[in-house]
């Protein structure tokens, strides 16, 4: 395979809260790599040059969760067609989740997802491994393999490790090999049976509530065996106050901890359940306003440091059904720049912030190469429009599955180009 | 008399005018179920399917003799008999049920919200006859006819509402109906069966029995589940019946004119004793009959001559 043509990227704001860079400038990118950074850059002969001015040029962004659905359930997405949608969203890495059918709880399944990723080629693929085999929640996996093998960390998600001293031993085993342990914190005793966020819309709707400390009491407990184990931990997809609150306290304490949440947490909230919309059911499930608000407050002071999209494809399959019946689990991916954009265009936080909870921020937490436009590093890049309104039309996405929680929401802006290794893996349509 | 609307899938977003136009249709029907012979042509040609996913033998008779005294005709289909059971979603079913051209589905199901779900994908008329623990909104019309026949209005009482609300889409549809109303309406029950959000449906939440009773012009008590117990909501029937139930003692603290009614089928001895049930403020075979004349009110303007 031939390199790509050097790229230059003319007149845009470049923008990379790793290196505090925030200038209007050019970037050459050549053989994989970011060449230059500089405020005029004269392209070399061969070079393609693309103007940016108006626009945005990021790193691209890294997504720390999403379910790519194969191998076995290809027919909600599969990996070349969750990467595509990672491209279309800005995204240049995605990590994926291991509840894949098998589970990747094995090397033969990590290297088999790494083969199809660098087949499909449009986003880099970072498996994460599984805890337990099968996610059962009894034993450990070979995380020193799954490491070898390419995984960047080992969770469970979607299941909770239940049983605390196997969790422990978990993270015990795992800070031995400097693996990252990604929580899927819920209290699986609170919340079973339950549809949605417990408050007066389920109430209302007379749907199984799940309550927030469901999750706020597994935060709290994931959280105290970080500090016993000193293991490196990450909490997934932080939707309620209370969790917000326990990861500051473990922050405060110097513990190696971090947390994520996602899109839908920031942008809407258990009201919006409205009928029985079960493209607003996931799990955690969207918390109340005041929750919200919280969460909201804790990214923009840094104590949640990253946005991950929890991209969860479900065909209609899945959702076309009665509520208490339909899957949990929305799309993400192509929506997460917008609902950020729309933080940034609250006041929330400045962009450079936005950015970096989408860049730098989970490079650091997984230890992933790029987050940054610094001199050297991976050519992956994303131009995006700060300021170019777009409508979320569920069959227009590159998603397989249409359940996204956004439909017909007219979002502020969106990715324009998408460049991961120094190749376009997105470009929107003039 | 009509309504400007093709659905019942609950009784929020129904207005009083609404509910009065109803309970006046129900109050002129009724007497066609004490004919000689108890059978009018009104809906002649139209098709009723009784759809019902969760078993009901009482609401499903009350709906079908409904739908024959007004010379409906109509098809019933059970859990057991249906493709659900089989693997078929739910819109596939009602898209199945559309072809063979219905003019109404009559629909009970185990989970909130399904007879929504079907609203939005096929366009003829349904009425909700109970989704899981959300509304089941005929039943409190009919709970609120038999208030109106006894008390003479709807407006200004004060009805409690005593078991297990959590689980109930009778005490939903009830409490709802009774605000939009004028009425104020208290919950008492086991903590544990009592919605953490009560108060924000608009409801009271009383503190102790003698609470709930005293002041109450009407106290409609809910059947309990016995499965509950396997669920762990409260210990045992024994104190749930002493704690929770309607007695004789109770009733001597009640007011003198208080009513007392239930969804049935009672559970004697437990959310009420005997004496009580077949006492003269007992208006549950009362509900029973407005049952049929309220199911005939809604077929008739949903679906007869003069529907929208």
């Amino acid at each position: 395979m031939s390199a790509p043509r050097p790229i230059l990227l003319k007149g845009g704001r470049l923008l990379c809260p790793a290196s505090g860079l925030d200038k209007k400038g050019d970037l050459l990118l050549a053989k994989g790599r970011v060449e230059a950074v500089g405020s005029k850059i004269d392209p070399p002969k061969s070079a393609k040059v693309i103007d940016c001015s108006g626009k945005v040029v990021a790193p691209g962004f890294i997504d720390l969760h999403v379910h790519l659905r194969e191998p076995g359930q290809e027919y909600k997405e599969t990996i070349a067609s969750g990467t595509a949608a990672a491209a279309a969203g800005g995204f240049t890495a995605v990590c994926c989740m291991p509840n894949t059918d098998p589970v990747n709880d094995s090397a033969a399944v990590t290297e088999q997802i790494l083969e199809r990723a660098a087949k499909a080629g449009s986003a880099r693929v970072y498996p994460v491994g599984a805890i337990t085999p099968g996610l059962a929640g009894k034993a450990l996996t070979q995380m020193a393999e799954l490491k070898d093998a390419g995984c960047v960390a080992v969770s469970d998600d979607g299941h909770p490790v239940s049983d605390s001293r196997l969790l422990r031993r978990a993270m015990e085993y795992a800070s031995g090999f400097d693996i990252p342990v990604v929580c899927h914190s819920e209290e699986k005793s609170l919340s079973a049976g339950g549809a949605m966020h417990e408050g007066p819309t389920s109430t209302r709707l007379g749907l199984p509530g799940i309550p927030a400390q469901a999750e706020v009491i597994a935060v709290e407990r994931d959280l105290a065996l970080a500090g016993l184990t000193g293991a490196r931990v990450h909490i997934c997809h932080i939707s309620c106050a209370g969790s917000v609150e326990a990861l500051r306290r473990a922050k405060e304490a110097g513990w190696a901890v971090s947390g994520e949440t996602a899109p839908h947490y920031l942008a809407l909230c258990d009201e919006d359940v409205g009928e029985y919309d079960t493209h607003r059911k996931m799990n955690p499930p969207l918390r109340s306003a005041a929750d919200r608000e919280a969460v909201r407050r804790g990214l923009a002071e840094g104590i949640i440091d990253a946005v991950a999209t929890d991209h969860a494809p479900h065909s209609v399959l899945e959702k076309e059904l009665e509520f208490g019946l339909a899957a949990f689990g929305v799309t993400g991916l192509e929506t997460a720049l917008g609902i950020i954009l729309e933080l940034v265009n609250e006041g929330l936080m400045s962009l450079s912030q936005a950015i970096e909870r989408l860049t730098a921020s989970p490079a650091r937490i997984l230890g992933l190469p790029g987050g940054s436009l610094a001199k050297g590093g991976p050519a992956d890049v994303c131009v995006f429009d700060p300021a170019a309104p777009w409508v979320v039309e569920p069959e227009a996405m590159l998603s397989m599955s249409k359940n996204t929680a956004f439909a017909g929401r007219t979002l502020p802006g969106r990715a324009v180009l998408t460049i991961r290794g120094g190749k376009v893996t997105h470009q929107a349509k003039e | 008399m009509s309504l400007s609307r093709r659905n019942l899938l609950g009784l929020e977003g129904v207005s009083a005018e609404e509910i009065t136009t109803i309970l006046d249709t129900a109050e002129s029907l009724k007497e066609i179920s004490y004919r000689p012979i108890r059978k009018v042509p009104t809906l002649r040609g139209k098709t009723i399917v009784h759809f019902f996913y969760e078993a009901s033998t009482r609401t499903r008779t009350s709906f079908e003799l409904a739908a024959k005294r007004l010379s409906g005709d109509t098809v019933s289909l059970s859990a057991s008999t249906s493709s659900l059971t089989k693997g078929e979603t739910l819109i596939d079913t009602a898209k199945n049920l559309l072809a063979m051209s219905p003019d109404c589905i009559v629909m009970r199901h185990s989970q909130s919200g399904a007879p929504h779900l079907l609203a939005k994908h096929i366009p003829i008329s349904i009425i909700n006859a109970g989704d899981g623990a959300h509304e089941h909104p005929s039943q409190g019309l009919l709970d609120m006819l038999t208030i109106r026949q006894a008390k003479g209005h709807l407006d200004g009482l004060k009805v409690s509402i005593i078991g297990d609300i959590t689980h109930s889409r009778v005490a939903r549809s009830d409490l709802i109906g009774l605000t939009t109303m004028g009425s104020e309406v208290t919950f008492y029950g086991p903590r544990t069966l009592i919605p953490p959000a009560a108060d924000t449906l608009g409801a009271k939440v009383a503190t102790c029995m003698e609470e709930a009773v005293e002041d109450a012009d009407v106290i409609i008590m809910l059947r309990v589940q016995q499965e509950r117990l396997t669920d762990v909501l409260f210990p045992t029937l024994r104190e749930y019946a002493q704690r929770f139930g309607l007695g004789m003692k109770q009733m001597r603290a009640a007011k003198k004119d208080v009513v007392v009614m239930h969804p049935g089928p009672i559970n004697r001895g437990v959310e009420m004793s005997p004496e009580v049930a077949d006492g003269p403020w007992s208006l549950i075979l009362d509900q029973v009959a407005n049952g049929v004349a309220v199911r005939m009110a809604l077929l008739y303007l949903l679906i007869g001559p003069e529907a929208a």
